[in-house]
């Protein structure tokens, strides 16, 4: 009798599939995520993307090496220098010359202070994910401060197109240096203030500590880089293992992930790194600064580049990992074949991997501490 | 003369009309009052927000839109037209009603809201017989009427046909039927000591004995949880995961727009409105001025006290307290369902039970 009273049949108790994205407030671009879940916890996630594919590639197969710089801007837009920078590293790599010292001095400033910038937008939207709105407003004004620095170095805020292959597109403007350590002075102080209000608050841990671990050995074969593998402890990061540029002469430390508030390679420990970077950032600023020669910002090179005839891959290491470039050239000024990896894919690609069992917002969590850029995903 | 509803009985006694017309007509003016009092305590309420969090986020809020040209000021109180301008915005504004949705549940949905917080405001004080009606039950009336709007939500959430309204109504169902009871628990302490369930009789205790947050370590306990509770209830930071942003977009609320959408606004700071004036009656002395707390002249405190008085003491205790609410808004992350439930019935139910016990043995001791 009682069996009776509800019919089982019609009763579906199947997984329900959302879609998340591609407009969504936390999928940090217009990725689209399908999310099988049951109840309120995820069972698997497809991540789907191309939504801002713009032919990246293909269109260096008809640029000169010069004309490609805007596009490489393009790619990661919140570490535009990194991108830059990694594709110069690879070209005066395949051109094989030596960059005036001033050069390599001012491109490490940059770089650095784009690498805060960048970490200061993941900390920040990393707040705003598990809900908190006042960090990201508070990173967003110190990331101003880097970014009003880089208007008065190249007039550009966002896509600076500053960093060429075989220089710098100006020298630096005048007072830059000091404006750059006034803006460190102020900046050392905001961290601890973050710390306060986001890093340490018990909510912010519960929800992130012990969530989404990433086991070193499941990062690497992923092909997981920079941050987000470093929380998970393992010590890779290219301006240590592969020093380019001038990264050999300055003293800094890598910060890994030790699993302080849970276990290693938590969500936690992939955004605490982040907050350790830009201290060390900081610090490589500081040398950087105090030992800037006097020189060219050009290397000689002729108007059109037209490399030999060859092949080369270029590693830098962006905000959000291992960016590679390999170039292949034929000789003329435009490349034959020009691919680039890009770090904040292999981040996406383990999402999967580590969110199966968590809860729906776990993996707005754990995507956020995986810091993607969609520009750099797609291309 | 306990009451609005008493005295304008008293005062429209000379029209003359028949019983059913006389009370149709209080009815109409308790319920323009108390409409008025929700729009302007969304008016205030939402600049007041606004202004905070830009105060918390080292911005400077809405600055730009005045009242006829008049700006309000150069610093924090600039702007003051802004949140006119967006309830103008919102009742001109496009009425969405999805394709596929439940169009009569959907429409239905924000009146069963609306009128829960509605119809809460007729039993809610403001001050020593400013109530629209004064009912010798209200404290029971107040939590009973306050979780009608849940019925409201889930019909919201189903009746929009999208899988994230969905979600953000199970979690607010879930979340609003559980803090209901640490929060009819700790309320009960307060009656258990006082004896009654009549507000005003509650102030009353506690002017002759003394602020039932200070009255024992148990009711001091019990405020805590009572307004952690009340935070969970309206549904905001660290536990607004119906409507986390950036989880569920705008949770239940997702498919409305326009005067809908608006209603919502209306009835959750309403809401907000509703359970800081009980918290500070209940628990911290209602209309009594805080000199009360202090016993070194025992008269003279008196002459703070009174029916204008009253309202200021009631209305400010209330605004700190919601202003308490802003600021965890804009400084707490959001917590997991899981974690808000395991708060809920791990932590808040077993103390609040606990209390209970021991409240009745203080009560028996001293």
């Amino acid at each position: 009798m009682e069996a009776n009273l509800i019919d089982k049949s019609v009763i579906e108790t199947g997984e329900m599939v959302l879609n998340m994205g591609p407009q969504h407030p936390s999928t940090h671009g217009v990725l689209r995520l399908k999310i099988h879940t049951d109840g309120e916890v995820v069972s698997k996630i497809e991540p789907i993307i191309g939504y801002l594919h713009r032919c990246f590639e293909k269109h260096c197969e008809k640029l000169s090496y010069e004309q490609i710089v805007p596009f490489t801007d393009r790619c990661d837009y919140l570490a535009s220098m990194h991108m830059d920078h990694a594709y110069s590293i690879a070209v005066e790599r395949l051109l094989d010359i030596e960059l005036p010292g001033r050069v390599e001095y001012i491109r490490v400033i940059i770089a650095e202070l784009q690498r805060i910038a960048s970490h200061l937008v993941a900390v920040g939207t990393f707040g705003l994910d598990v809900g908190a709105i006042t960090p990201f407003t508070w990173t967003i004004r110190d990331r101003e401060r880097v970014l009003d620095l880089f208007e008065t170095l190249c007039g550009a805020r966002l896509l600076y197109n500053y960093i060429w292959p075989g220089g710098v597109s100006h020298d630096l403007p005048p007072k830059f240096i000091e404006r750059t350590l006034d803006f460190l002075d102020y900046f050392d102080p905001q961290i601890d203030e973050l710390n306060n209000l986001l890093t340490t608050n018990k909510i912010f841990i519960e929800r992130t500590a012990d969530v989404g671990i990433l086991p070193p050995e499941v990062g690497i074969n992923f092909g997981v880089s920079g941050p987000s593998l470093r929380g998970s402890g393992v010590n890779f990061d290219l301006r240590k293992n592969e020093p380019y540029s001038i990264y050999s002469k300055f003293d800094f430390d890598v910060p890994l992930g030790r699993g302080e508030m849970g276990t290693i390679g938590d969500t936690w420990d992939r955004y605490y790194v982040r907050v350790l970077e830009m201290r060390e950032s900081a610090k490589i600023i500081r040398q950087a600064c105090a030992q800037l020669p006097d020189g060219d910002v050009h290397a000689a090179l002729p108007k059109k580049i037209r490399p030999n005839a060859g092949e080369v891959y270029g590693r830098y290491e962006s905000a959000r990992g291992d960016v590679g470039f390999y170039i292949m050239s034929n000789g003329k000024n435009i490349p034959m074949r020009l691919k680039m990896r890009s770090p904040a894919f292999c981040n996406l690609s383990v999402l999967s991997e580590i969110s199966e069992g968590w809860m729906i917002s776990d993996v707005i969590a754990i995507l956020g501490s995986l810091d993607i850029v969609l520009g750099e995903i797609d291309r | 003369m306990t009451s609005i509803f008493d005295s304008l009985q008293q005062s429209l006694a000379f029209l003359n009309l028949d019983l059913f017309m006389l009370l149709s007509l209080i009815a109409l003016l308790g319920g323009t009052v108390i409409f008025l009092v929700m729009a302007v305590n969304a008016l205030v309420a939402v600049y007041f927000e606004r202004k905070v969090s830009a105060f918390m986020q080292d911005r400077l809020g809405p600055m730009e839109v005045g009242i006829l040209g008049f700006k309000g000021g150069k610093k924090f109180w600039g702007g003051i037209g802004q949140t006119l301008a967006d309830a103008i915005k919102l009742l001109t504004k496009e009425d969405i009603l999805p394709k596929s949705s439940d169009k009569f549940l959907m429409i239905l949905a924000p009146f069963i809201i609306f009128s829960g917080a509605f119809l809460t405001f007729i039993g809610v004080p403001f001050a020593q017989n400013i109530v629209i009606s004064d009912f010798n039950i209200g404290l029971f009336y107040i939590v009973a009427m306050s979780s009608i709007g849940v019925i409201g939500i889930i019909l919201a959430g189903w009746s929009s046909n999208n899988k994230w309204s969905l979600y953000g109504a199970m979690r607010a169902a879930a979340q609003i039927i559980s803090y209901e009871i640490p929060i009819g628990l700790s309320l009960l302490l307060v009656v258990i000591v006082s004896g009654s369930l009549h507000l005003g009789d509650i102030v009353q205790w506690q002017e002759s004995n003394r602020w039932f947050i200070f009255h024992s370590p148990f009711t001091f306990l019990a405020f805590f949880i009572y307004f952690i509770s009340i935070v969970a209830e309206t549904n905001r930071t660290p536990f607004d995961i119906p409507e986390a942003e950036s989880e569920l977009v705008a949770g239940w609320m997702t498919e409305y727009s326009g005067f809908r959408w608006a209603l919502f606004f209306l009835s959750e700071y309403a809401n907000m409105l509703i359970v800081c004036i009980v918290a500070s009656i209940v628990f911290l002395g209602g209309w009594l001025s805080p000199l009360h707390l202090i016993n070194i002249f025992p008269e003279s405190w008196y002459i703070l006290d009174g029916p204008l008085l009253g309202l200021f003491w009631v209305s400010f205790k209330a605004v700190i307290l919601i202003f308490i609410m802003m600021w965890f808004r804009w400084t707490f992350p959001r917590l997991r369902v899981d974690q808000l439930m395991y708060v809920c019935w791990k932590v808040f139910i077993p103390f609040a039970l606990a209390n209970l016990f021991f409240v009745s043995l203080w009560e028996l001791i001293f």
